[in-house]
């Protein structure tokens, strides 16, 4: 089993994913330059944080046509697992390989704290080790977190299930009070249709270790691993 | 030789935390006139293109590929000609 930190020039949270894919749960994971063409020989890719050109034109707009993404695309075409974190979900976004957008925080603020969020939906490759309507303690660091789409397209999410979690309080009330951003329907991460891809906006790579506060995004790592092994199992 | 000046601007509906605090502002300095404030991007390139046809089509696929995002923006663009001193 092997995983992938794609690096774009500006990603900063690489050597997070990478330390927790590494040392915390033992698995073997590469960096990944965006100039790669081949991304043969992994069984997930992660998209990390960060600031990838800068944010320059918007978040993800330029990364989204590194050499790299042609590949990105392929891989996720065939069903290949991907996970885009905060910058690396806005890059999935503007690649349109999840639906919607991201705009800026409601509050015009860079927001980086711990926030809550609730599992909607149990049965992806990202959540299979959580039960639904549990509540993690995870934090964000962003300046466009206000996930946008239309009507039309969040209908279509709700109706197959593609909220994967929402942000809500201590309790796991959703509300405009325990909605961090503005995001439409307090969306923290989706995933596309097939559900193979995902994009969230809390770093679970950030609360991985009990030293640094929490430990609650490690299951979403781990659900991965369990994921890869039980297919390798068949 | 043309320059072309890119504005893109956010959907009608869609939210804009700038222009608000930008509309909040105006009206605390007294200018009680104002319904709305929409902030934008303006953006100016300019081509080598001697056919100007040529200039615009490549201008549409610029703006629709990477200068907005069709899900939150819209565009319009001025396309000028210049001398290429």
């Amino acid at each position: 089993m092997k995983f992938g930190v794609i690096v774009f020039p500006g990603s900063n949270c690489d050597y997070d994913c990478y330390w927790v894919v590494k040392r915390i749960l033992r698995k073997k994971v590469d960096f990944i330059w965006h100039k790669e063409r081949n991304l043969s020989g992994y069984d997930c890719l992660i998209l990390p944080g960060g600031f990838s050109y800068g944010d320059y034109l918007r978040t993800g707009a330029i990364a989204r046509f590194s050499p790299v993404m042609n590949a990105v695309e392929a891989y996720a075409r065939n069903g290949g697992l991907i996970i885009g974190i905060c910058n690396g979900f806005q890059v999935l976004l503007e690649a349109g390989l999840l639906p919607g957008a991201m705009v800026s925080n409601k509050s015009l603020q860079f927001i980086c704290k711990f926030i809550y969020i609730r599992v909607e939906n149990d049965a992806t490759p990202y959540t299979n080790l959580f039960h639904k309507g549990q509540i993690l303690k995870i934090p964000i660091a962003h300046n466009e977190g206000n996930y946008y789409a239309d009507v039309k397209t969040i209908q279509a999410l709700n109706k197959n299930n593609q909220i994967v979690f929402r942000y809500c309080d201590e309790k796991g009330t959703v509300s405009k009070a325990s909605n961090p951003n503005g995001a439409k329907e307090s969306i923290a991460a989706i995933c596309n249709k097939e559900g193979n891809i995902l994009g969230i906006m809390p770093h679970p790579e950030r609360a991985s270790e009990r030293l640094l506060g929490s430990k609650d995004g490690r299951g979403i790592f781990e659900s991965i691993i369990k994921w890869i092994e039980s297919k390798e199992a068949n | 030789m043309f320059e072309a000046e890119v504005f893109i601007t956010f959907k009608e509906g869609l939210l804009d935390p700038q222009g608000i605090a930008i509309k909040g502002a105006l009206v605390s300095l007294g200018y009680d006139n104002i319904s709305d404030v929409r902030v934008g991007k303006y953006i100016c390139i300019k081509l080598n293109n001697q056919d100007k046809d040529k200039a615009k089509s490549e201008l549409e696929e610029m703006c629709a590929k990477l200068l907005s995002n069709p899900v939150i923006e819209n565009y319009r663009y001025k396309i000028m000609e210049k001398s290429s001193e």
